[in-house]
């Protein structure tokens, strides 16, 4: 194994930096990575080997010119397929979408792009972002490198794996319902959901437009919180965007590297445990919970009623914005076509067209939501669970009055058995358990590892207000600096 | 909430144009049953003043200056299209044969 495998970001940013290394050798290094590993973890949907050694030489050129070099100019990375990419096939995991061509980058590749990163490839995820496991991929699951039987957590699955496999330093997923968080839980990684709108989405394929957002994955919180630094930040091509200063995420990791959380209040959620919550993953977080309190934090316990009902108000509300959504694939400007003998009608090649192109759970979201928007349900249904968003943003509010951050398992279990669930979408639904309020409030909130189960790893959600992602990335810093050694060194080697 | 029937969800495949099975049916009828009544729980929770919540961080008249800027050709935006014809995008026929 090449020497800057297993390296994080920074420090290979500062190797390309001072001359030590090239971006190419590096870039070489993680494309013969994914080479040797990929065949078993299958975190790639596709790989831009060419592409990549471009990107790599133009880094290199500009270093050689005297340039001075953006912070992560000349770290590979993966990029979630559900962020199109101009010139690389995006697809989505989706049969609707294969072989098709992106006309444009979206916002956050371009900021990639113009911050040196090196694109190695597309990653695997739930058919556009809807699963908690990348089974619902129309090319095949992505494989846990803590055991290649297991889940790497979904959607952004690819992702995870891809970084927990030492494919890759870095890499972009998207969380609607928890795809960033659930993931890094169950690889043993760090992932965050920035607050929604802090990260543009132009350029998401979306899915629920009101709770997409796009965000970093890597293996320590450094190299997280400088990921998140390159992607936020306003644009006037999302009319969803903030325009507001991106919080000091990378400061906020360097005052926790000190491992003291004198002055901060931890708020630990009571209903984010219980039924259908794994002993392991619980003992795991209440023995973190003791460690954020001998940082010097002060720990509470909060009660959120409302949280209770998220499960049920998500499941309304996504797959109803889900169905308007993918409306748009019908067939006429881009994508799959089925049945057009120019005798059928428009209907019918639109319907044939959608059959044919999405899966399963896909269709299962659009009918839920098809349904739940029809007139005589509206009221009941959608209606009734934007009504309980509202509450479970109060909760949040009331909460934060007492709180700086609040803490909770990212996962209620540790990563299942791949096929374990998939005949049963509410069992997979509950892996969303404990990332929906967060999502739905638009609130940030990071996974950090904070232990291991049965030999697999756990994570800590840390929620924190609107805006405040510093937060999350300050008490996540603390934890990992008080470990001794990264709960991902306990994984085997592939 | 009642159970949805096999009729019912035939009619929302109608409307969310999916030509989905015969066999399909069945399997989703049972299935969005389930989800539709785990789901119907939102109804537990007292709600009637509370006023919906649409977008998690509220932004209301996001304007920009009014001035043209670039946007994609034609032949690129043609390329991904599934069938062509005089340089636009060919559809399948949208009136029946006897008009």
């Amino acid at each position: 194994m090449s020497d800057f495998i297993g390296r994080g970001a920074a420090e290979l940013a500062g190797l390309v930096a001072d001359g030590t290394a090239s971006a190419r050798e590096i870039t070489q290094a993680h494309l013969d990575r994914i080479a040797t590993t990929d065949d078993r973890v299958h975190a790639f949907l596709r790989v831009d080997v060419e592409g990549a050694l471009a990107a790599a030489d133009a880094v290199d050129a500009r270093r050689a010119a005297g340039e001075r070099l953006p912070a992560l100019a000349g770290v590979p990375i993966a990029v979630k397929d559900i962020v199109v990419t101009k010139g690389i096939e995006t697809t989505a995991a989706s049969k609707i979408l294969r072989g098709w061509i992106p006309p444009y980058d979206a916002t956050i590749v371009t900021k990639l792009r113009a911050a040196g990163l090196i694109m190695l490839g597309k990653t695997n995820l739930d058919e556009f972002g809807m699963g908690s496991s990348t089974e619902n991929s129309a090319y095949g699951p992505s494989r846990n490198p803590w055991d290649l039987l297991r889940t790497p957590g979904g959607t952004s699955g690819g992702s995870s794996a891809a970084v927990a496999a030492y494919q890759a330093p870095l890499a972009i997923g998207t969380d609607t319902g928890g795809s960033i968080r659930q993931p890094a839980s169950l690889t043993g990684i760090v992932g965050h959901k920035p607050t929604y709108g802090a990260v543009s989405r132009n350029g998401l394929i979306a899915f629920s437009s009101s709770l997409d957002q796009a965000g970093p994955f890597a293996r320590t919180v450094l190299d997280t919180a400088l990921l998140h630094q390159v992607i936020a930040g306003h644009d006037a091509a999302d009319s969803t965007s903030l325009d507001q200063p991106v919080p000091g995420v990378v400061d906020a990791v360097r005052l926790g590297g000190s491992a003291d959380l004198t002055g901060v209040t931890v708020g630990v959620v009571s209903n984010l445990a219980g039924d259908g919550y794994e002993s392991g993953v619980v003992e795991a977080t209440q023995s973190t919970v003791i460690r954020l309190e001998q940082l010097g934090a002060k720990v509470v316990e909060v009660s959120c009623p409302h949280f209770d009902y998220a499960l049920a108000a998500y499941y309304l509300i996504a797959p109803s914005e889900c169905s308007s959504n993918l409306a748009r694939f019908d067939a006429m400007r881009y994508g799959l076509r089925v049945g057009d003998d120019r005798e059928a009608s428009l209907e019918s090649v639109m319907a044939r067209t959608r059959e044919a192109g999405f899966g399963a759970e896909v269709k299962r979201r659009i009918m839920i939501g098809t349904y739940a928007l029809s007139s005589g349900y509206y009221d009941a249904y959608y209606g009734q669970a934007q009504k309980v968003r509202t509450l479970i943003g109060r909760d949040f509010t009331a909460a934060f009055e007492t709180c700086d951050v609040l803490v909770s398992p990212t996962s209620p279990t540790v990563a299942f058995r791949l096929g374990e669930r998939t005949d049963d979408p509410l069992a997979m639904y509950a892996a969303d358990l404990c990332t929906l309020p967060a999502s739905l409030a638009g609130v940030p909130a990071i996974s950090v590892p904070c232990g291991i189960s049965d030999g697999l790893p756990v994570g800590l959600q840390i929620m924190a207000p609107v805006l405040a992602d510093d937060r999350c990335y300050r008490v996540a810093a603390a934890l990992e600096a008080s470990m001794d050694t990264p709960v991902l060194a306990a994984a085997p080697a592939l | 909430m009642s159970a949805i029937t096999r009729d019912e969800v035939a009619h929302l495949a109608q409307l969310a144009r999916l030509a989905v099975t015969d066999s399909e049916l069945d399997h989703f009828a049972a299935q969005l049953d389930v989800i539709l009544n785990s789901v119907a729980r939102v109804a537990e929770v007292a709600a009637d003043d509370i006023p919906p919540t649409t977008h998690a961080v509220p932004l209301t008249n996001v304007l920009r200056p009014d001035e043209p800027g670039s946007c994609l050709d034609r032949d690129t935006v043609l390329l991904a299209a599934p069938a062509t014809e005089q340089g636009r995008f060919r559809v399948p026929r949208i009136l029946d044969i006897e008009e």
